[in-house]
């Protein structure tokens, strides 16, 4: 069974990883043979060459956009988590409140970013906002369903054990919960990162505060398209960790006993 | 009902056997959508006794289980546990146990702190707790299970474990909700074994729910027959027989007797449903 397994996670790795490095191979050749300009569509190798040379500049840049997404993110979790337990206290404030969460889900970003740039002061903090709004609506649903998913039967063995209200909290909905919070962490974690992209373009910020959303603005404005390519990979490249790390939060709390993250061999 | 023959043996049961248990006095059971579950129920549960509720379904066996377990509440009439309320069942050292119809097992949790869960939940020490797992862990042959998780058990299993966190809390009652009923028969055969071997050595008295006439032929030593619409007692009948049981009475003339009376009662119960 092991070396199986073993196997599988090497091609989970290894085939996606091979894709990718065919298809940038082939991005190079068709560059180079059809001889097509570095302003309209870079080489492969061009935006290597941009990354390491304007290293610190976009480092920077990265670390501010990361700095927003995951301040966002961690907002949107305590404040998702939050109204999400102050939903299933009743199905009335539920009843209430939840077409409003609906509407802030519904709402584009794009459409009330200028808004919050306004009424915020500080621009950090108003990116801050505008991601945090995008990235709550999957923690509240989420949480919400899964502290509502409660094996009925269980409910009744705890009602017979004279459990109270917080041992049935911490020891039944909570546990019964988590398989749903992770996967809100997932789809939020990645909205969080494009809110605080989608906030900085429509806040268009310069100076010393600037994301990787700037960058790309401002390339284009240069037609450093290698730059703006070279930023864009950044972004991908902070989704990609975020939802990895999110995956690997997951199996850790859930490894044990979830089916989602078992596998076949039981 | 008169305790056979094998109970009287038992010098020290026989002050105790025999004695109301649970105590229904005309219970009514209707539903907030109007369906009246339960009509004009009474039914006396008594100490050391198997009894088994038999009836299609829909006569409200399990919602009758349920009075009995106190999860809800009779529309008319009253139920005594002990000659008591049930406020008192608690303050009188006394506790009850159900098994539902599903292993119902906490899937994030390992066979051990689910079988502790009883125990934990009434804020015994872990130190003090460990020791009555394990015991009920051996009990249904579980010693070697306590670190797997539900998953990695087959239904048979899950089923052991939940039989095994209902004696944990050592109860003076055991509710059973067709506990084997989405087993292979095979499964079942040999948990109705073991089943009727636990409540021999401890008396336990138990009130168990079922739809196979053989299972309840088996374990019991009085059977309830119900009918459906409303939910009602039509017969009662005893099995009289030694305990305890084994495959031996299962391929027994007598066994297939008294499935053959039983089946007949349900019969006779069915046909009077179709002419009313």
């Amino acid at each position: 069974m092991r070396p199986l397994a073993q196997s599988e996670t090497a091609m989970t790795v290894a085939a996606p990883l091979a894709v990718g490095l065919i298809m940038v191979v082939i991005w190079e050749i068709a560059c180079r043979t059809l001889n097509i300009p570095i302003f309209l569509f870079p080489k492969p190798s061009d935006i290597a060459a941009k990354l390491v040379s304007d290293w610190p500049a976009l480092l920077a840049a990265l670390g501010m956009t990361l700095r927003v997404a995951l301040q966002a993110f961690f907002a949107a979790i305590v404040i998702g988590t939050l109204i999400a337990f102050l939903f299933v206290q009743s199905r009335a404030i539920e009843m209430s409140f939840f077409p409003y969460a609906v509407l802030l889900q519904v709402t584009p970003i794009v459409a009330i970013a200028p808004l919050i740039i306004i009424l915020v002061k500080n621009t950090q903090v108003a990116l801050t906002v505008c991601a945090t709004v995008v990235a709550l609506f999957p923690i509240i649903s989420n949480t919400t369903l899964g502290l509502r998913s409660v094996d009925p039967g269980l409910v009744n063995l705890f009602r017979m054990s004279r459990a109270g209200r917080m041992q049935t909290l911490w020891r039944l909905r909570i546990p019964s919960a988590l398989p749903y919070f992770f996967g809100g962490l997932r789809i939020s974690s990645g909205l969080a990162l494009i809110g605080a992209v989608v906030a900085e373009f429509v806040a268009g910020t310069g100076g010393r505060s600037a994301g990787l959303a700037y960058e790309i603005l401002q390339s284009g404005f240069q037609l450093d398209i290698p730059r703006m390519f070279a930023a864009l990979f950044l972004i991908t490249l902070a989704g990609v960790g975020l939802f990895t790390i999110m995956v690997g939060l997951s199996k850790l709390a859930l490894g044990a006993w979830h089916e989602s993250e078992v596998g076949t061999e039981a | 009902m008169a305790p056979n023959n094998a109970l009287l043996a038992d010098a020290d049961e026989c002050a105790r056997v025999g004695a109301p248990v649970v105590e229904i006095l005309s219970a009514d059971k209707v539903f907030p959508n109007g369906m009246r579950a339960l009509a004009a129920i009474d039914l006396t549960v008594t100490s050391g006794e198997f009894l088994t509720l038999i009836g299609p379904s829909g006569c409200g066996k399990s919602t009758l289980l349920k009075l009995i377990a106190n999860l809800i509440e009779p529309t008319e009439g009253r139920i005594l546990w002990w000659s008591g309320g049930f406020d008192r069942v608690g303050t009188r050292g006394r506790s009850i146990a159900f098994v539902f119809q599903d292993p119902t097992l906490m899937p994030w949790s390992r066979v051990e702190t689910n079988v502790r869960l009883p125990l934990d939940l009434a804020r015994m020490p872990v130190a003090q707790s460990r020791r009555r797992v394990a015991e009920a862990l051996s009990r249904v042959g579980l010693e070697g299970c306590a670190r797997f998780y539900p998953r990695q058990l087959s239904g048979g299993m899950k089923m052991r474990v939940s039989i095994a966190r209902s004696l944990v809390i050592e109860p003076n009652l055991l509710l059973m909700d067709e506990p084997f009923g989405a087993l292979d028969e095979f499964t079942r055969n040999r948990l109705d074994a073991d089943l009727v071997r636990l409540w021999w050595e401890r008396k336990l008295t138990t009130v168990f729910v079922t739809h196979s006439i053989y299972e309840a032929v088996f374990l019991s030593t009085r059977v309830v027959v119900m009918g459906a619409r409303p939910g009602r007692i039509c017969k009662v009948m005893s099995i009289d027989e030694p305990h305890p049981r084994n495959e031996g009475f299962r391929n027994s003339p007598r066994f297939a007797e008294h499935c053959r009376a039983l089946s007949a009662l349900l019969t006779e119960v069915s046909v009077e449903h179709m002419r009313s």
